[in-house]
């Protein structure tokens, strides 16, 4: 037993656990894959191995509540074992990605499928979001009840448009019968027509299709207009604009439950970004305008966006290898999630336990799962990470299949050094 | 040397970006982006007429959404300072926020058109009436087709100009398209010159560089 799960302790960090409102000096202790004590090492306990975590904060393992692996079905892209690997190396413990594969996850068997590659792989847990339609097609809802036995955290059309706003309110009704969380990518999909950027000046000058603001703001009002009428659970993810904040705020003061997150990048690059036609900021919802940023940065701070995920999308060479408006849109964003948000600390957005809160506690209650914190018992899910060193991300380093990534040369603060997954350490930065 | 014409805004650019350094591209339209040879032979129309830019006030009319000929013009007008470039149009037919392109905006042709020294006026593509951006061509001729009795409120010297190739009674009545005011079939000939004179500055400068490279 306990050459596969090792006791440890990590010493001499700051610990910062959100959840439990921790931030300070605390030693942890690590036993059987679960977390044995904080603070205080326990009588009698030997650890066999200890990780000295000076001048480092130590944190709940990432929860990342919307990537794609692209396995089952576009394992030419990425896989399991690929992707897991990066988000080992990027502090990210839980990956919980869109039922867009091939086969589309509408099946219990797909779930399993990606289970036991997942355990497989044993670097991070991999949890799926099910497809809210049979085969994502938007005509037909799915077994939600089945595929929720089957573990996953909520439903989702992964984007895809549903055949009509009908098929939507039976959905919701379906999933709020069994207390179903419902994942919705707010579009609007005939006011987006074509649209591939921000509807806005640069679209303007370079002769883009625009993607309209209101292809969001129509989508967000129609949903928890219904949320609203089934009583279902919403979860709106990768919100891009402004007004789309300003709507979903409206809807929790009316106590609708509801609940928002954003793309990590949507807090850093906007429409300008585009310019020049970089398909690596090709992105789906597009970059916006510096006012649309800046209140989803502000909607961090003050927790109407509770989770900030990577939106992770690794693609081949090909895939952006087009004309802007036909390269396919998405970037590999897991290794960058961590250095992003905690841009936000050092532009003074947001305090350091919050960055944390939004990367942790808030995706894990959002899929009501038992991680991103880290009292006694909990599964000794933890990211270790040295706030002080600065490192720059070069393609050469990057562990996903995808290279698709629009921050190359960027500089970031906070290089993870450790990563613990159920009590095993899964990485572990060599010091140059 | 590649001419590029192609359906999506970007190409030219992609293909630029993905040569070696010694090939020319030379954009022949892209998308709804640029069409940089069409306004080089519209500016070169205008000086032969205009030889100072500086005073002109001068009318763009028709689906400047789609339009890449626009987007040229709007830049190469601007850059060469013209006092006033308009742009005329429904609202369906224009990008958000338009004036941001360093446009006046109107709706109403006879008011867009008082007192410009040219008139330019964009191929209306039939698709636009399918696509919800038009009720109909007849509403459209009605609106923003240029007449001879419109064209009254343009300077008396205004210069009618049309990238081609021309819908008659749909853009402007056939009159105007013929008349006196009309440089549309300068415009044609220009084009060649023009598109002739860049690639021989293309491939001359390649030579050139070929020569230098020899010892």
């Amino acid at each position: 037993m306990s050459s596969q799960f090792p006791s440890i302790s990590i010493i001499n960090g700051r610990l910062v656990d959100p959840a439990n409102h921790i931030d300070e000096a605390l030693d942890l202790h690590i036993a059987e894959g679960k977390v044995l004590a904080v603070g205080k090492k326990p009588e009698g306990f030997e650890p066999e191995k200890i990780i000295d975590a000076k001048n480092k904060i130590v944190c709940p393992g990432l929860v990342d509540i919307n990537v794609r692996l692209r396995e089952p079905g576009l394992e030419f892209k990425a896989t399991i074992e690929s992707e897991t690997a990066a988000a080992a190396k990027a502090g990210i413990t839980t990956l919980v990605c869109q039922p867009d594969t091939n086969p589309v996850i509408d099946t219990a068997a797909v779930v399993e499928l990606i289970r036991r590659k997942a355990k497989h792989s044993g670097k991070a847990r991999v949890l799926t979001l099910g497809a809210m339609t049979q085969s994502l097609a938007g005509h037909e809802i799915s077994e939600m009840s089945a595929l929720k036995a089957a573990g996953c955290v909520a439903i989702s059309n992964a984007g895809k448009p549903l055949a009509n706003t009908l098929v939507e309110r039976r959905a919701l009704e379906y999933a709020s019968t069994f207390d179903i969380n419902v994942f919705v990518k707010p579009e609007d999909p005939h006011l987006r027509n074509k649209g591939c950027v921000h509807e806005g000046v640069v679209a303007a000058r370079l002769g883009l299709p625009g993607f309209a603001q209101s292809a969001e703001t129509v989508a967000i009002a129609r949903d928890i207009a219904l949320a609203e009428a089934t009583n279902a659970r919403l979860h709106f993810q990768t919100i891009s604009t402004a007004r789309g904040v300003q709507k979903i705020q409206q809807g929790l003061n009316n106590g609708i439950s509801l609940s928002a997150d954003v793309a990590a990048h949507q807090l850093h690059l906007t429409e300008q970004d585009v310019d020049g036609f970089d398909s690596c900021c090709h992105v789906d919802p597009p970059l916006r305008t510096l006012l649309d940023r800046d209140a989803l940065r502000q909607a961090v701070a003050d927790g109407t966006i509770s989770a900030i995920c990577s939106d992770h999308q690794p693609h081949d060479m090909d895939a952006k290898l087009h004309p802007f408006p036909e390269s396919e849109a998405g970037i590999s964003s897991l290794e960058t999630l961590l250095g992003l948000t905690l841009k936000l600390v050092q532009d003074k957005i947001i305090d350091l336990p919050t960055a944390i809160a939004r990367l942790t506690i808030g995706p894990a209650e959002i899929t009501d799962l038992p991680f991103g914190r880290l009292d006694v018992g909990r599964s000794a899910d933890i990211c270790i990470f040295d706030l002080e060193s600065h490192w720059i991300l070069n393609d050469e380093e990057i562990i996903s299949e995808g290279h698709n990534t629009p921050f190359i040369n960027w500089e970031f603060s906070g290089q993870v050094t450790h990563t613990l997954f159920e009590g095993r350490l899964v990485h572990e930065r060599k010091p140059r | 040397m590649f001419v590029v014409r192609h359906a999506s805004s970007g190409a030219a650019h992609f293909i630029a970006e993905h040569c070696a350094e010694h090939i020319s591209v030379m954009n022949a339209g892209d998308g709804s982006h640029s069409h940089p040879t069409q306004a080089m032979l519209d500016m070169l129309t205008i000086r032969q007429h205009k030889p100072d830019f500086t005073p002109l006030r001068v009318a763009i009319v028709g689906d400047i959404l789609h339009s890449r000929v626009a987007r040229s013009q709007i830049l190469a007008l601007n850059t060469l300072g013209v006092s006033e470039v308009r742009v005329i149009a429904p609202l369906t037919l224009l990008p958000y926020d338009a004036r941001k392109l360093g446009v006046h905006v109107y709706h109403d042709l006879v008011e867009g058109i008082t007192d410009v020294d040219v008139i330019i006026m964009l191929r209306l593509q039939k698709e636009r009436m399918s696509g919800a951006f038009l009720p109909s061509e007849h509403e459209y001729y009605n609106l923003y087709g240029l007449t001879e009795e419109k064209l009254k409120y343009a300077k008396p010297d205004a210069i009618v100009m049309h990238p081609g190739p021309i819908n008659r009674g749909v853009e402007m009545e056939s009159s105007v398209a013929d008349g006196d005011a009309s440089v549309i079939l300068e415009q044609v000939s220009n084009g060649i010159a023009v598109r002739m004179a860049i690639m021989s500055m293309c491939l001359g400068s390649q030579a050139e560089n070929q020569r230098e490279a020899k010892p």
